[in-house]
Protein backbone atom coordinates (compact mmCIF):
# COMPACT_ATOMS: atom_id res chain seq x y z
CA UNK A 1 0.00 0.00 0.00
CA UNK A 2 1.61 3.35 -1.24
CA UNK A 3 0.44 6.76 0.02
CA UNK A 4 1.81 9.85 -1.44
CA UNK A 5 2.38 13.39 -0.36
CA UNK A 6 4.11 16.46 -2.31
CA UNK A 7 6.98 15.78 0.17
CA UNK A 8 6.85 12.39 1.72
CA UNK A 9 5.98 8.96 0.76
CA UNK A 10 4.96 6.22 2.86
CA UNK A 11 4.14 2.32 2.76
CA UNK A 12 2.59 -0.11 4.71
CA UNK A 13 4.59 -3.65 3.98
CA UNK A 14 4.48 -7.48 5.25
CA UNK A 15 7.21 -8.60 7.23
CA UNK A 16 8.98 -10.69 4.00
CA UNK A 17 12.27 -10.55 2.57
CA UNK A 18 10.65 -9.11 -0.85
CA UNK A 19 9.46 -6.40 1.72
CA UNK A 20 13.08 -5.61 1.94
CA UNK A 21 13.92 -5.70 -1.07
CA UNK A 22 11.26 -3.27 -1.93
CA UNK A 23 12.60 -1.06 0.75
CA UNK A 24 16.10 -0.80 -0.75
CA UNK A 25 14.59 -0.17 -4.33
CA UNK A 26 12.79 2.63 -3.15
CA UNK A 27 14.92 3.87 -1.03
CA UNK A 28 17.49 3.89 -4.28
CA UNK A 29 14.90 5.85 -6.22
CA UNK A 30 13.78 8.81 -3.48
CA UNK A 31 17.93 9.46 -2.93
CA UNK A 32 18.41 9.43 -6.66
CA UNK A 33 15.61 11.59 -6.85
CA UNK A 34 16.82 13.98 -3.90
CA UNK A 35 19.85 14.91 -5.56
CA UNK A 36 22.40 12.16 -4.12
CA UNK A 37 24.68 10.80 -6.43
CA UNK A 38 25.08 7.39 -6.98
CA UNK A 39 27.87 6.15 -4.26
CA UNK A 40 25.35 8.20 -1.50
CA UNK A 41 22.32 7.17 -2.90
CA UNK A 42 23.95 3.21 -2.36
CA UNK A 43 24.59 3.82 1.19
CA UNK A 44 21.30 5.34 1.76
CA UNK A 45 19.91 2.24 0.39
CA UNK A 46 22.11 0.14 2.40
CA UNK A 47 21.28 1.72 5.68
CA UNK A 48 17.18 1.84 4.93
CA UNK A 49 17.74 -1.98 3.63
CA UNK A 50 19.42 -2.84 6.83
CA UNK A 51 16.70 -1.22 9.05
CA UNK A 52 14.10 -2.80 7.32
CA UNK A 53 16.19 -5.99 8.09
CA UNK A 54 15.82 -5.22 11.65
CA UNK A 55 12.04 -4.31 11.67
CA UNK A 56 11.12 -8.43 9.29
CA UNK A 57 13.47 -10.21 11.42
CA UNK A 58 14.49 -9.36 14.57
CA UNK A 59 11.34 -6.87 15.21
CA UNK A 60 8.33 -8.60 13.65
CA UNK A 61 9.73 -12.11 13.44
CA UNK A 62 7.98 -12.58 9.76
CA UNK A 63 4.79 -12.76 11.87
CA UNK A 64 2.46 -12.26 8.68
CA UNK A 65 0.04 -10.50 11.29
CA UNK A 66 2.66 -7.52 12.16
CA UNK A 67 3.76 -4.82 9.53
CA UNK A 68 6.41 -2.51 8.81
CA UNK A 69 6.37 0.87 7.92
CA UNK A 70 8.37 2.83 6.04
CA UNK A 71 8.31 6.54 5.07
CA UNK A 72 10.51 8.67 3.27
CA UNK A 73 10.01 12.63 3.57
CA UNK A 74 12.57 15.37 1.40
CA UNK A 75 12.52 18.63 3.34
CA UNK A 76 14.37 20.32 0.74
CA UNK A 77 17.69 20.60 3.10
CA UNK A 78 17.01 16.73 4.27
CA UNK A 79 15.94 12.89 3.22
CA UNK A 80 14.51 11.70 6.42
CA UNK A 81 13.49 8.39 6.20
CA UNK A 82 11.66 6.19 8.72
CA UNK A 83 11.38 2.35 9.65
CA UNK A 84 8.81 0.88 12.06
CA UNK A 85 8.05 -2.13 13.17
CA UNK A 86 5.41 -3.74 15.87
CA UNK A 87 7.91 -5.86 17.72
CA UNK A 88 9.14 -5.74 21.09
CA UNK A 89 11.23 -3.17 20.88
CA UNK A 90 14.77 -2.58 20.49
CA UNK A 91 16.96 -0.84 23.19
CA UNK A 92 19.81 0.40 20.62
CA UNK A 93 22.37 0.86 23.64
CA UNK A 94 22.26 -2.77 23.95
CA UNK A 95 23.48 -3.78 20.73
CA UNK A 96 27.16 -4.54 21.06
CA UNK A 97 29.99 -2.78 19.01
CA UNK A 98 31.32 -5.51 16.04
CA UNK A 99 34.91 -3.69 15.71
CA UNK A 100 35.19 -4.58 18.87
CA UNK A 101 38.15 -7.27 19.43
CA UNK A 102 35.81 -10.13 20.68
CA UNK A 103 32.96 -9.37 18.13
CA UNK A 104 34.93 -8.79 15.16
CA UNK A 105 34.71 -12.71 14.33
CA UNK A 106 31.17 -12.64 14.90
CA UNK A 107 28.32 -13.35 12.19
CA UNK A 108 26.01 -11.42 12.95
CA UNK A 109 25.23 -7.99 14.80
CA UNK A 110 26.71 -5.14 12.17
CA UNK A 111 23.27 -3.90 10.69
CA UNK A 112 22.85 -1.20 13.29
CA UNK A 113 26.28 -0.14 12.99
CA UNK A 114 26.24 0.29 9.14
CA UNK A 115 23.33 2.46 9.32
CA UNK A 116 25.22 4.79 11.98
CA UNK A 117 28.07 4.41 9.00
CA UNK A 118 26.24 5.65 6.01
CA UNK A 119 23.24 7.83 7.58
CA UNK A 120 24.26 11.48 9.02
CA UNK A 121 21.58 10.99 12.03
CA UNK A 122 19.79 8.11 13.55
CA UNK A 123 17.21 8.49 15.98
CA UNK A 124 15.33 5.65 17.92
CA UNK A 125 12.17 5.55 19.27
CA UNK A 126 10.47 3.40 21.10
CA UNK A 127 6.47 2.96 20.26
CA UNK A 128 5.46 0.22 23.02
CA UNK A 129 4.81 -1.66 21.34
CA UNK A 130 7.14 -1.47 18.40
CA UNK A 131 10.31 0.44 17.44
CA UNK A 132 11.01 3.19 14.84
CA UNK A 133 14.20 4.09 13.64
CA UNK A 134 14.17 7.97 11.65
CA UNK A 135 17.46 7.87 9.41
CA UNK A 136 18.64 10.92 7.99
CA UNK A 137 20.81 12.39 5.39
CA UNK A 138 21.57 15.79 4.75
CA UNK A 139 21.12 16.78 1.19
CA UNK A 140 24.57 18.44 0.25
CA UNK A 141 25.34 21.10 -2.79
CA UNK A 142 26.48 19.46 -5.68
CA UNK A 143 29.75 20.15 -7.01
CA UNK A 144 28.27 22.52 -9.73
CA UNK A 145 26.73 24.28 -7.07
CA UNK A 146 30.05 24.55 -5.23
CA UNK A 147 31.56 26.01 -8.22
CA UNK A 148 28.98 28.11 -8.64
CA UNK A 149 29.13 29.27 -5.49
CA UNK A 150 32.46 29.84 -5.77
CA UNK A 151 32.49 32.17 -8.90
CA UNK B 1 19.82 -10.57 -9.49
CA UNK B 2 20.00 -13.39 -7.58
CA UNK B 3 23.51 -15.12 -6.58
CA UNK B 4 25.60 -17.89 -8.55
CA UNK B 5 28.36 -19.87 -7.44
CA UNK B 6 30.35 -22.35 -9.67
CA UNK B 7 33.74 -24.32 -8.20
CA UNK B 8 36.81 -25.01 -10.25
CA UNK B 9 39.88 -26.57 -9.04
CA UNK B 10 43.38 -25.03 -9.52
CA UNK B 11 46.67 -26.54 -8.46
CA UNK B 12 44.99 -27.83 -5.53
CA UNK B 13 42.97 -24.91 -4.36
CA UNK B 14 39.48 -24.59 -4.84
CA UNK B 15 38.54 -21.75 -6.56
CA UNK B 16 34.54 -20.42 -5.59
CA UNK B 17 33.45 -18.02 -8.80
CA UNK B 18 30.14 -15.90 -7.14
CA UNK B 19 28.48 -13.52 -8.89
CA UNK B 20 25.36 -11.82 -8.01
CA UNK B 21 24.26 -10.54 -4.55
CA UNK B 22 25.14 -11.79 -1.47
CA UNK B 23 22.03 -10.82 0.57
CA UNK B 24 19.72 -11.79 3.63
CA UNK B 25 17.86 -15.21 2.02
CA UNK B 26 19.07 -16.77 -0.70
CA UNK B 27 22.79 -15.46 -1.65
CA UNK B 28 23.83 -15.58 1.99
CA UNK B 29 22.54 -19.72 1.65
CA UNK B 30 24.16 -20.13 -1.31
CA UNK B 31 27.28 -19.01 -0.28
CA UNK B 32 27.31 -20.71 2.99
CA UNK B 33 25.98 -24.34 1.24
CA UNK B 34 28.83 -24.17 -0.73
CA UNK B 35 31.78 -23.24 2.32
CA UNK B 36 30.08 -26.71 3.92
CA UNK B 37 29.77 -28.78 1.25
CA UNK B 38 33.00 -28.21 0.00
CA UNK B 39 34.32 -28.36 3.60
CA UNK B 40 32.48 -31.65 4.01
CA UNK B 41 33.98 -32.91 0.50
CA UNK B 42 37.45 -32.08 2.49
CA UNK B 43 38.30 -28.91 0.20
CA UNK B 44 39.95 -26.77 2.97
CA UNK B 45 41.70 -24.34 0.42
CA UNK B 46 39.29 -22.49 -0.91
CA UNK B 47 39.16 -18.90 -2.85
CA UNK B 48 36.38 -16.86 -3.06
CA UNK B 49 36.09 -14.64 -6.52
CA UNK B 50 33.97 -11.61 -5.63
CA UNK B 51 34.73 -9.35 -8.83
CA UNK B 52 31.18 -10.25 -10.11
CA UNK B 53 29.37 -9.59 -6.64
CA UNK B 54 27.60 -6.30 -7.10
CA UNK B 55 26.31 -6.49 -3.70
CA UNK B 56 26.99 -7.65 -0.39
CA UNK B 57 24.42 -6.75 3.31
CA UNK B 58 25.60 -7.31 6.67
CA UNK B 59 24.17 -10.32 6.65
CA UNK B 60 26.27 -11.57 3.63
CA UNK B 61 29.18 -9.65 5.54
CA UNK B 62 28.47 -12.06 8.19
CA UNK B 63 28.43 -15.02 5.70
CA UNK B 64 31.72 -14.56 4.58
CA UNK B 65 32.72 -14.06 8.01
CA UNK B 66 31.51 -17.09 9.04
CA UNK B 67 33.00 -19.09 6.15
CA UNK B 68 36.68 -17.88 7.18
CA UNK B 69 35.86 -19.46 10.37
CA UNK B 70 34.36 -22.06 9.76
CA UNK B 71 37.30 -23.06 7.27
CA UNK B 72 40.17 -22.11 9.72
CA UNK B 73 38.43 -23.90 12.34
CA UNK B 74 38.82 -27.21 10.46
CA UNK B 75 42.97 -26.33 9.46
CA UNK B 76 41.76 -24.71 6.20
CA UNK B 77 42.52 -21.29 4.65
CA UNK B 78 40.20 -19.23 2.72
CA UNK B 79 40.99 -16.05 0.88
CA UNK B 80 38.81 -13.33 -1.04
CA UNK B 81 39.84 -12.38 -4.80
CA UNK B 82 38.80 -9.34 -6.89
CA UNK B 83 36.85 -7.36 -4.29
CA UNK B 84 34.61 -4.40 -6.30
CA UNK B 85 35.37 -1.13 -4.66
CA UNK B 86 31.56 -1.44 -2.92
CA UNK B 87 32.68 -4.82 -1.08
CA UNK B 88 36.63 -2.93 -0.23
CA UNK B 89 34.35 -0.52 1.36
CA UNK B 90 32.24 -2.60 3.62
CA UNK B 91 35.45 -4.63 4.21
CA UNK B 92 37.20 -1.73 5.50
CA UNK B 93 34.86 -0.24 7.73
CA UNK B 94 34.07 -2.88 9.46
CA UNK B 95 37.69 -3.57 10.12
CA UNK B 96 37.49 -7.27 8.42
CA UNK B 97 40.21 -5.95 5.58
CA UNK B 98 42.69 -6.70 7.85
CA UNK B 99 41.08 -10.32 8.61
CA UNK B 100 40.60 -11.59 5.50
CA UNK B 101 43.48 -12.51 3.05
CA UNK B 102 42.43 -10.51 -0.15
CA UNK B 103 44.33 -10.52 -3.43
CA UNK B 104 43.83 -8.92 -6.45
CA UNK B 105 44.93 -11.41 -9.05
CA UNK B 106 44.00 -15.03 -8.85
CA UNK B 107 47.86 -16.46 -9.63
CA UNK B 108 49.13 -14.56 -6.59
CA UNK B 109 46.20 -15.53 -4.45
CA UNK B 110 46.53 -19.54 -5.59
CA UNK B 111 50.71 -19.31 -4.81
CA UNK B 112 49.96 -17.66 -1.54
CA UNK B 113 48.20 -20.86 -0.17
CA UNK B 114 50.24 -22.69 1.86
Amino acid sequence: MKKMTAHRVSYTLDSSLDSVNKAEEEATKMAMRSGFDEDEAGRISMAVREATVNAVLHGNHYDTNKRVSLSFENTGNELVITVQDQGAGLDPNSVADPLAPDNLLKQSGRGIFLIRAFMDEVRFRNLEPGTEITLIKRVHATTSDHKEASQ
Amino acid sequence: MTMKASTRQVDGITVVDLSGRITLGEGSVVLRDNVRELLAQGHKKILLNLGDVTYIDSSGIGELVSGFTSVRNQGGELKLLNLTKKVHDLLQITKLYTVFDIKDDEASAIAAFK
